[in-house]
């Protein structure tokens, strides 16, 4: 166990935090700064953590936390979200109750109530918004972290993701992913002729705007990893193909030349080209790579009149699964990022869609339809270890969370024979097949795109 | 010849008028409506079209070939696009929502290809027939019945 001074202290969490500097209030973002130690305090080293609890796979009993109210106003608005972000993922017990916010807390007290950590905080301020965060081991009386971060007052929300994300690190040892953002397809009005817009949400659902009018069928958002940057599907002009949306300028860019339809983007993990799927002539869809700087394009499959779709490279960028009819049914197949032979993976009962890579680089997300209905679940690159997370009448379009630790993805309903009763939400659920939540929105909801951590 | 190029204009205004028609909500059903306003239907109208030859043809379960009815219904198809030779068709090929929305796209697309080529073989020109898939986004029956996804498993021509 080793201590360390205030000014270690801040030089460590400098260096260390993901968001040292979030280019300051005017820019928008929130400026982290640490907090001294409380009276006496000690803290703990990064590298030694006695609160580190592995949540790899199994689901574990949740962690107890205390999480207080901030104090009125935007204060309690602030830790309600705290709450509800680190609730949402079914790993923390949140509980309510006191804890100061300028003196170390009653640690007997919190331990007989059996919590394990607890969060101190306070908000103050109006225009710029400063909130102070302290979170203590309970069971080692020792401070875990201490923190500052401002922003302006239209970014409490954003304070409160990245305080959940600061916790969620410290306990968990991994990346959070509170402070991410949603794309969606927003759906309105009857099944038969639905306006589709794009649209984009934080994780929790709140924020939530459109981003196109809803005139034409647009469908299949995807984020860039690196930029503020979707590439989706859209009919305008009934010409369906793939655009990139700039979400600073708003502007639309259409992605490349194809004779047929250009669908199912997906950008590649350094962000600099997308890879989809065309249709061709004689009934096919070929795969196609397209770098985003030169709008040069490469054709990575070919089979005459086979349909190939729903690419998705690994996270080392070195492999592409992809859903492909070649075999007779649509199953799911592994090949090098450069094409060539490819390798079929999926052998369970039924017929495999829309996989997608784990951003942890050792699963592979997938859709199953066999005549029960759709399944949702993962498997190894390799093709084993297939097991199945959630199913139902539809469920499908799998998108990883950051941190490959939950999964977002669309559920809908059957519709009656009158067509009533159908309905279309955005549901997230933890990879090990637990703790499966809507995500709120004030209209239908499909093809969830989950976002990188903002920077 | 002044008033030759007034009347091909017209024509182009009206096909320009139905092909933003397209968008967000699907071709189906409008033409049977038409029809009983009037007498019959305009010659080389949509509704025509429907009346005269059908104007859809359906699928199996994930498949793209057509049946004898389906090709009964593309023959009569053919010979009225050759009595109307300005007329220009869209083929927007559909599907069922027991595939995921991806490959049913392309599965969409198949369709209204097997259509395209069956017209084609028949004598239609390709530059008169443009294809579209709208995957399992355009439903024609609502509900989620095997009767309602049979129906919904289909290529609708349509006159742009």
């Amino acid at each position: 166990m080793s201590f360390f001074s205030d000014t270690e202290a801040e030089f460590l969490q400098k260096h260390l935090s993901r968001r040292s500097l979030l280019g300051g209030a005017a820019a928008g973002g929130v400026l982290v700064t640490p907090l001294a130690l409380l009276g006496g305090g000690r803290a703990w080293a990064a590298g030694s953590e006695p609160a580190e609890i592995t949540v790899a796979n199994a689901h574990q009993a949740p962690i107890p936390i205390v999480v207080p109210d901030f104090g009125p106003g935007l204060g309690n608005q602030i830790s309600g979200v705290i709450s509800a972000d680190l609730s949402s993922t079914g790993l923390f017990q949140v509980m309510g109750g006191t804890v100061p916010s300028s003196a170390q807390p009653d640690f007997s007290a919190l331990k007989s109530r059996g919590a394990r950590v607890a969060v101190a905080g306070s908000a103050s301020g109006s225009d710029s918004v400063r909130v102070e965060m302290r979170l203590w081991d309970v069971v080692a009386g020792q401070q875990l972290e201490g923190r500052a971060y401002t922003a302006s007052q239209g970014n409490w929300r954003r304070i409160a993701h990245i305080i959940a994300d600061s916790i969620y690190k410290r306990l968990l040892g991994e990346d959070g992913y509170f402070d991410t953002r949603i794309a969606y397809i927003a759906r309105t009005g009857p099944r038969r002729h639905q306006s589709t817009r794009l649209a984009i949400m934080d994780q929790d659902g709140a924020n939530a705007h459109m981003l196109t009018s809803g005139s034409w069928l647009t469908l299949e958002p995807r984020f860039s990893p690196i930029s503020e940057k979707l590439a989706f599907l859209s009919y305008a002009n009934n010409r369906p193909r793939v655009y990139v949306y700039d979400l600073n300028s708003g502007q639309q860019t259409i992605l490349g030349t194809f004779e047929g339809i250009s669908f199912a983007p997906r950008f590649s993990p350094d962000g600099r080209s997308i890879i989809l799927s065309a249709t061709t002539r004689d009934g096919g869809a070929d795969l196609y790579l397209i770098d985003l700087a030169t709008q040069q394009r490469r054709r990575l499959t070919s089979a005459p009149g086979v349909i190939d779709t729903s690419p998705c490279f690994s996270p080392d960028g070195q492999n592409i699964v992809f859903n492909s009819d070649r075999g007779g049914s649509p199953q799911l197949y592994v090949m090098s990022a450069g094409g060539g032979s490819a390798r079929r993976i999926s052998y369970g009962k039924g017929h495999y869609g829309s996989p997608v890579w784990s951003p942890r680089g050792d699963q592979i997300a997938f859709v199953r339809i066999s005549s029960g209905g759709f399944t949702l679940g993962v498997m190894g690159p390799d093709g084993v270890g297939e097991r199945s997370l959630t199913q139902g009448f539809t469920v499908e379009s799998p998108s990883f969370a950051p941190n490959g630790r939950a999964l977002a993805f669309c559920r809908q309903n059957a519709a009656g024979a009158g067509g009533s009763g159908f309905s279309s939400n955005v549901a997230v659920i933890d990879v090990a097949g637990f703790n499966e939540h809507v995500i709120p929105t004030s209209t239908g909801a499909s093809d969830p795109a989950w976002s990188p951590l903002r920077r | 010849m002044k008033l030759k190029m007034f009347a091909v204009l017209g024509m182009a205004c009206a096909l320009a008028a139905c092909s933003g028609d397209h968008k967000n909500h699907d071709n189906n059903g409008d033409g049977q409506n038409m029809q009983q306003i009037s007498q019959g239907p305009v010659p080389g109208s949509q509704a025509d079209l429907v009346a005269t030859a059908g104007d859809r043809v359906y699928f199996e379960l994930n498949k793209n070939q057509l049946n004898s009815e389906g090709r009964a219904t593309l023959d009569k198809q053919a010979e009225w696009l050759a009595r109307y030779p300005q007329v220009n068709i869209l083929v927007a090929g559909n599907c069922d929502d027991r595939g995921t929305e991806e490959y049913n796209i392309a599965l969409g697309q198949r369709r209204a290809n097997a259509a395209r080529e069956y017209l084609e073989a028949k004598g239609v020109a390709p530059a008169r027939i443009m294809t579209i898939s709208y995957g399992k986004d355009r439903p024609t029956a609502d509900g989620d019945t095997p009767d309602a996804w049979a129906q919904n498993r289909n290529a609708i021509t349509s006159v742009r």
